[in-house]
């Protein structure tokens, strides 16, 4: 597939703040590209650069091979986008939300045109309701509209599921993987949660104090080698004693009391499993982890990170 | 751009705010020609008490729909600024504090686009607001008090004078004045859309446009040689009232005053070219200033 999003050495600086230091990845058409980071990493100063809404220190973005900034009307005209929560006009109805930012992206706007989309994100029948009486999903489904009026190739999603109920977390989750499978969108989502990522892109950058921690496919980053299981026994010490003589399995962390971190490949785990009670210490409970997932949070807990996944960063 | 504007008046149309400053003008000018019409001759009497030796009038034939309208205006021209502030100091803290500002500018459309539609909206909102004031100071007033010479009492210096202006020679003077106070409120409204782009609440711009007319017009009127050099001359507030200078008319020797003559149209020129000067520098630093901000909100 084609690289339809670049962006080189990206920086934004505000005064002594370094908010995106030196950020680079690409976006091949067609992917959903996950952007992963804790509250505060740097995903939505990088989104919002990426839509002309903050001017970057350093760098360059380019779309579909044209630098951003000398190509801006024509770049955004295939953009959608949704930036954190989907505010709107709360005095206008939907009808006239969906219509101004229609004539906003420059299309020819009827009113079956506008009709069509709130059919499809459910608020047909709400057309004449002005948005303040909206719920918060709601609310997402005609940003989702506004977002996708123009048919963009590109939609650019920041913290989309935000605020939302499971129902309307899942019902996002789903749009994201019909947009790309129904309708061949690129999608770049950014989420503080893995398992958001996890379940619906297909490409992937975590980003850490503004800086790429790590870049690539997600069926890669998560692969079943790289499990980790928190363990809990009758007996850890005893268990940790056990376990770091076992083939295959590394001690990860340390500082917790109730759970031995081990990493191994999801296939051993059986085995492991066996050999410990057949020892006799008793297991109280396994609770398989990722490694990405565990290295994800000790970068939110600020804890030392799991070291066989350092190995595969970018 | 324009189906920006379109979509810029429309979104002015549909906020309740907008309508405040209509209410509060009809409020205040259904006062004035309520208290004329129940007692406009005492104020006859105290206005020219000063006068009355020297220059005598009809006072039955006074209180017109010209007079009540320059009374009117004289008053209310001071306040219209804060309603004027009230819609541009929200053109684009409101969008801002609503969130619909970062959406706005993710559209295919320039900052310089979306200032310039965003002032022109609001010049177009000032005109509608005059010719509101228009419709119901005076043409309303002249349909309830009729038509005549029109009085007009002034200070200058510490003389009073009393100026007639016969009822064929005020109309275009109407005009005159109304089209300088919308250039004149223009210049607020541009200070309101400047202060605006900085914050991210419509209460802050408005109350900030408020405070400095207010301070600006008290420098304007103190009558101290050193502030008369070197303050006043800056002040765009004291070029605000530059509408009066259309009802200054010329006079004989005699006192017999000369139909279709301004006393110094120099000098309102040049108020006028001040004005359009400072709308000028804000609506440059306004774009600028948007074109160079970070949407943080």
């Amino acid at each position: 597939m084609a690289e339809i999003v670049a962006v080189n050495h990206l920086s934004k600086q505000f005064n002594e703040v370094h908010a995106v230091n030196d950020l680079s990845f690409s976006v091949n058409e067609g992917d959903v590209y996950g952007f992963l980071g804790q509250n505060g990493a740097g995903k939505s100063t990088t989104i919002r650069m990426m839509l002309t809404l903050i001017r970057p220190t350093a760098g360059e973005i380019k779309f579909f091979g044209k630098e951003l900034y000398a190509n801006r009307n024509e770049i955004l005209k295939k953009i959608g986008a949704i930036i954190e929560r989907p505010d709107h006009y709360k005095y206008l109805s939907a009808y006239d939300n969906l219509s101004i930012f229609a004539k906003m992206s420059g299309i020819k706007v009827t009113r079956k045109l506008i009709m069509d989309q709130l059919d499809m994100v459910g608020l047909a029948d709400r057309s004449n309701s002005k948005s303040k009486t909206f719920s918060q999903g709601m609310k997402q489904r005609l940003g989702i509209a506004i977002a996708l009026i123009h048919n963009p190739s590109i939609l650019i999603l920041d913290e989309p599921t935000n605020g939302l109920d499971p129902q309307g977390i899942a019902d996002m989750r789903n749009l994201i993987i019909k947009l790309k499978k129904e309708m061949g969108k690129t999608v770049i989502v950014s989420s503080h949660l893995l398992s958001e990522i996890e379940l619906v892109a297909n490409r992937m950058i975590i980003i850490h104090k503004g800086k790429k921690i790590a870049e690539g496919d997600v069926s890669e980053m998560l692969d079943p080698s790289n499990t980790v299981v928190l363990v809990e026994t009758t007996d850890n010490t005893k268990a940790t004693s056990l376990l770091s003589a076992m083939p295959g399995i590394h001690l990860t962390h340390t500082t917790d009391d109730r759970y031995i971190h081990i990493s191994l490949d999801k296939n051993d785990i059986p085995q492991t499993v066996t050999q410990l009670t057949s020892a006799g210490v008793g297991i109280l409970s396994l609770r398989p982890r990722h490694s990405l997932e565990e290295y994800f949070l000790s970068l939110t807990n600020n804890t030392t990170h799991v070291e066989t996944f350092t190995n595969r960063t970018v | 751009m324009w189906k920006l504007l379109q979509i810029e008046l429309y979104k002015i149309s549909k906020k309740p705010r907008t309508y405040i400053a209509f209410i509060a003008i009809t409020a205040i000018v259904f006062v004035f020609q309520f208290a004329f019409k129940a007692d406009g001759k005492a104020y006859l009497d105290f206005m020219a008490q000063d006068v009355t030796d020297s220059f005598v009038f009809d006072k039955s034939k006074a209180i017109n729909g010209y007079f009540m309208c320059y009374i009117i205006l004289n008053t209310l021209l001071v306040q219209v600024p804060i309603l004027v502030a009230l819609v541009a100091g929200d053109a684009v803290s409101g969008e801002a504090n609503m969130g619909t500002l970062r959406l706005l500018l993710t559209k295919p459309v320039s900052r310089t686009q979306i200032i310039l539609v965003k002032f022109i909206a609001s010049f177009l909102f000032t005109v509608s607001l005059l010719v509101w004031m228009a419709v119901t100071a005076l043409f309303l007033s002249m349909a309830i008090f009729g038509v005549d010479d029109m009085i007009i009492f002034r200070s200058k210096g510490d003389v009073s004078q009393i100026l007639q202006i016969t009822k064929d020679d005020v109309m275009w003077r109407y005009f005159a004045a109304f089209a300088y106070a919308a250039v004149a409120l223009t210049v607020i409204a541009s200070l309101a859309l400047l202060l605006s782009v900085f914050a991210e609440n419509s209460i802050g711009p408005i109350i900030a446009t408020v405070c400095i007319v207010i301070v600006c017009t008290v420098i304007s009127n103190i009558n101290v040689p050193i502030i008369d050099k070197y303050a006043k001359p800056y002040l765009f507030t004291s070029y605000l009232v530059g509408w009066k200078g259309f009802f200054y008319i010329n006079s004989t020797d005699d006192g017999e005053t000369l139909k279709g003559t301004m006393e110094n149209w120099p000098a309102v020129r040049n108020s006028l070219l001040n004005l359009l000067a400072y709308i000028a520098v804000f609506l440059s630093a306004t774009i600028i200033a948007f074109r160079r901000k970070d949407i943080l909100s």
